[in-house]
């Protein structure tokens, strides 16, 4: 029979190999991690970015005759005990057991820790009598003890009243005394943190080239007799000035404890300048304060804005529970940086000798295999192998060879951002390894045999046409290395990052890279706020900001470097072969 | 039937399958007196190639003509490709080659131990069958040559850019975005910015390896063309699978079957009159 006589054979696809099912299977792999993403994603950007926003204050009268005035935090179902139970009234109770025995509380910041012994108190729902929002109750934000709320009745410079409640104006009073103390505040910080620094710099460096000299030359020697002269002169001369500055600062420190404003709580009870103290709270001790209930939307946005500025440029206070994460931020940022260019050489140095010069055989997959499970590694093991190594050993010679005289306090020889940079370029070297590899291996065979039939090198094809051709693989490995660096706080925590560094790792003293100082950490003040604080309670709504703002700086510094990647990559795409 | 065409890849293994008719006997290579009146700028001296344990050239021997066009003909997998492939040495790339013979590159050897290959490549330009401009600027690719060189003389690196690229054709076509990637090319304007590449460091010798294969037929009647006008003033040795094409655009042509050279002489002999059954076969499109 020939071909065309044949009846023709009819082919189908059986029901296995049809995939329906392993497209809903895709679907519902992608839907699962999509939703996981987004709702982490919505539960820190609705929690962090509504943290600032300024809540309305509440006043509750409870059954039992007290009134509490405070911020309600949240609202949650409970079982009350017996013994609650017990102590309510019949209808009460009746209620309650009608509802399956549950009742509702709420949870009130009322702040004035040093008035309560604590920032927070649950009140039951039943047990309000009635409550109201009243106009004058004000939130006061103080730089220690955390929030004041009470209504203001006056201010006073010295014993004089310059305003008070009853003749209105207190609000403007209160705002232009407390420009005017924020004023001399930053001026004592400077004088304090910067004239007097620099002053004690000095006198520490003579003191040192005292020490290096006794070192070098012995103790006794002629070397080390001028050099104490010469510590001994500069100390009389520094010693005016450095007296001089403490005087101007404790005149302007008087002025500020001269302004007084009283609060006081609902109970009448005066919110005091200390625990302990009689004094009214000086308008220094005052870093906002803003009547909750009579604020319209625009004033409430004012506080919104303030409160996110205050956040992303300031130092923290309370414990890093409230104030700015400002030297967070840039510890970050600048650890990340650091890492990115200490990881990016040795990794495409590393990945270019294993994928163009090494022989391939046992000995270079032996190689590729153990870099890839270096990934594997707990990244605690590079914190505790950052700190043998890089702090103690390498940091602890240089200190040897180059600080003895400051010995036996450290310099190098203690965790700092350049360690913390260089353990987290070692983590994630794998990752730039791997990534160049790749890379490199998917340059068109034809690309490299067309330069070298040129008669380039092979250093030249590589350096020419082989790396530029790989780049925007290599950068696809650096953007996964920086975000998995920037997001890790184990093996920071041991080589160099601390709960509160002010003083950055980069400013404007000589030599103005400090690579030896302890840094902040976005990642670090998470865990810090969130489970190392006095009150978790109050450290939580920071940790919702906190983790918003870390996410967002990842990702823009990814951001950034995609962009890098496509305008590279649009430069070596070929529309034809 | 799939055997059999992976065999006659191989040429080792053609004396495992019957023989053909006209392949009975011994081997015979016929070179016409012809070639030899005209000064060679290479020879190939009695060159054999293994690749692993697989020999691909079989004691081949033939001079090429300066300022000619000489073609390659054959069908897949007689050794053209890496014949050519061995005159600039890109098979030392491949792990396992072992070659036997020298060739000569106007009188100096091609594989002496001494040689310097990076030197040696510098005095030759090739062309791939795929076109393979570098991820760079238009202008960059035609002077790389010089800039691996170390030439970063302006006027030196535009002179030989025009100069080239008039040479390949393409000038009028790129004169006004020569800073633009040479990767927004079309197909057969990257095929000749190749050229351009390949000559403008003035090479000895041309080689071009089945340059057109990857074109349509437009393109491909321009780089023929190109090849043409390139006779007198490049020696070219060109490798294809096209015969009208090695009739069309060369002086000589050389015939090779499973690794051997088979008859090689003055293009219009060979294509109208060869003196191999085995030649004529081929060209006659009885077997190939």
């Amino acid at each position: 029979m020939s071909p065309a006589t044949k009846p023709p054979v009819r082919r189908s696809t059986p029901i296995s190999g049809r995939g329906e099912p392993f497209v809903w299977l895709t679907g519902i792999g992608l839907s699962a991690a999509t939703l996981m993403i987004v709702s982490l994603l919505v539960l820190v950007i609705s929690n962090g970015t509504l943290t600032f926003w300024p809540a309305p204050l509440h006043e509750l009268t409870l059954r039992d005759g007290t009134r509490v005035l405070g911020e309600v935090r949240r609202t949650e179902s409970y079982r009350p005990g017996p013994e609650e139970l017990e102590a309510l009234s019949a209808d009460v109770r009746r209620g309650i057991e009608d509802a399956g025995g549950v009742a509702t509380r709420l949870l009130l910041r009322t702040g004035n820790y040093d008035l309560y012994g604590d920032d927070f108190r649950w009140v039951s729902e039943h047990a309000i009598a009635s409550r109201r929002e009243p106009a004058e109750a004000w939130l006061i934000e103080r730089l220690e003890w955390g929030p004041a709320i009470g209504i203001p009745r006056e201010i006073r410079r010295g014993a004089h009243p310059i305003a008070d409640s009853a003749h209105g104006k207190l609000a403007e009073v209160f705002e232009r005394e407390r420009s005017a103390a924020a004023a001399r505040s930053r001026r004592i910080q400077v004088l304090e943190k910067h004239d007097l620094g620099r002053i004690n710099d000095r006198l520490e460096k003579g003191r040192l080239a005292v020490r290096r000299a006794a070192i070098q030359n012995g103790e006794g020697s002629p070397e080390h007799q001028e050099a104490a002269s010469r510590a001994d002169r500069l100390e009389h001369r520094l010693g005016e000035d450095h007296h001089r500055i403490q005087e101007q600062a404790a005149l302007l420190r008087a002025q500020n404890d001269e302004v007084q404003v009283v609060i006081e709580d609902l109970d009448g009870r005066l919110i005091t300048s200390r625990p302990g103290s009689e004094d009214p709270l000086r308008v220094s001790q005052v870093v906002r304060a803003y009547p909750a209930n009579a604020l319209g939307w625009a004033a409430r946005f004012g506080v919104f804005l303030d409160r996110w500025v205050e956040f992303l440029t300031s130092e923290p206070r309370e414990a890093n529970t409230e104030g700015g994460v400002f030297p967070a931020i840039f510890g970050t940022f600048m650890m990340t940086v650091m890492m990115s260019l200490a990881v990016a050489p040795f990794g495409i140095m590393a990945a270019l000798y294993l994928r163009e010069y090494a022989r391939q055989g046992p000995v270079v997959s032996a190689v590729r295999i153990a870099v890839n499970n270096l990934a594997g590694v707990p990244s605690i093991v590079y914190g505790v192998f950052g700190l043998g190594f890089f702090c103690y050993a390498l940091g602890g010679t240089i200190d040897e060879i180059f600080f003895p005289e400051r010995l036996p306090s450290p310099t190098f020889g203690t965790g700092g951002i350049l360690w913390a940079s260089l353990t987290l370029a070692l983590l994630t070297v794998p990752v730039v390894i791997v990534a160049t590899e790749e890379a490199l291996a998917a340059v068109p065979r034809s690309m490299r045999e067309g330069s070298y039939a040129c008669g380039a090198s092979r250093w030249q094809t590589i350096w020419r046409i082989v790396l530029p051709r790989a780049t925007p693989g290599i950068m696809t490995g650096l953007i996964l290395a920086m975000a998995r660096g920037a997001g890790e706080v184990a093996p920071l925590m041991i080589t160099g990052v601390v709960k509160l560094a002010p003083e950055l790792p980069f400013d404007t003293q000589f030599p103005f890279l400090h690579l030896e100082r302890s840094f902040m950490h976005l990642g670090f003040h998470i865990y810090d706020v969130g489970f190392q604080s006095r009150n978790s309670e109050a450290g939580k709504p920071m940790v919702y900001t906190t983790t918003l703002l870390l996410i967002g700086l990842i990702l823009m510094m990814n951001l950034a470097a995609i962009a890098l990647r496509t305008r590279l990559k649009r430069r070596f795409r070929s529309d034809h072969f | 039937m799939e055997t059999a065409q992976r065999m006659q890849e191989q040429p080792t293994a053609i004396t495992s399958h019957a023989p053909r008719p006209h392949e009975s006997g011994k081997r015979e290579t016929r070179v016409h007196p012809e070639v030899y009146g005209e000064r060679p700028v290479l020879e190939i001296d009695r060159f054999s190639l293994w690749y692993g344990q697989t020999q691909a050239l079989f004691d081949v021997t033939m001079p090429i003509p300066a300022g000619k066009v000489t073609a390659l003909i054959g069908p897949s997998g007689c050794g053209k490709s890496t014949l050519i492939r061995s005159v600039n040495r890109l098979n030392d790339l491949v792990d396992g080659v072992k070659i036997d013979g020298d060739m000569r590159l106007n009188g100096d050897s091609i594989y002496a131990p001494s040689v310097d290959v990076i030197d040696l490549r510098k005095r030759m330009g090739m062309v791939f069958q795929k076109s393979n401009p570098f991820p760079m600027s238009i202008y960059e690719n035609v002077v790389y040559p010089l800039r691996i060189d170390g030439e970063n003389r302006r006027s030196v690196l535009d002179e030989t850019a025009e100069r080239s690229l008039r040479s390949a054709a393409l000038w009028d076509e790129v004169r006004e975005r020569l800073g633009t990637s040479a990767l927004e090319l079309s197909g057969g304007q990257q095929q000749r910015l190749c050229i351009a590449r390949a000559v403008a460091a003035s090479p000895e010798v041309l080689l071009m390896d089945e340059p057109c294969s990857a074109l349509d037929p437009i393109a491909t009647s321009r780089i023929e063309e190109l090849i043409f006008s390139l006779r007198g003033e490049y020696t070219v040795l060109i490798v294809t699978h096209n015969m009208q094409q090695a009739a069309r655009v060369s002086d000589y042509t050389a015939f090779m079957y499973l690794g051997h050279l088979v008859e090689y002489g003055i293009t219009k002999r060979i294509f109208v009159k060869p003196e191999l059954r085995q030649t004529e076969d081929y060209i006659t499109g009885r077997f190939g």
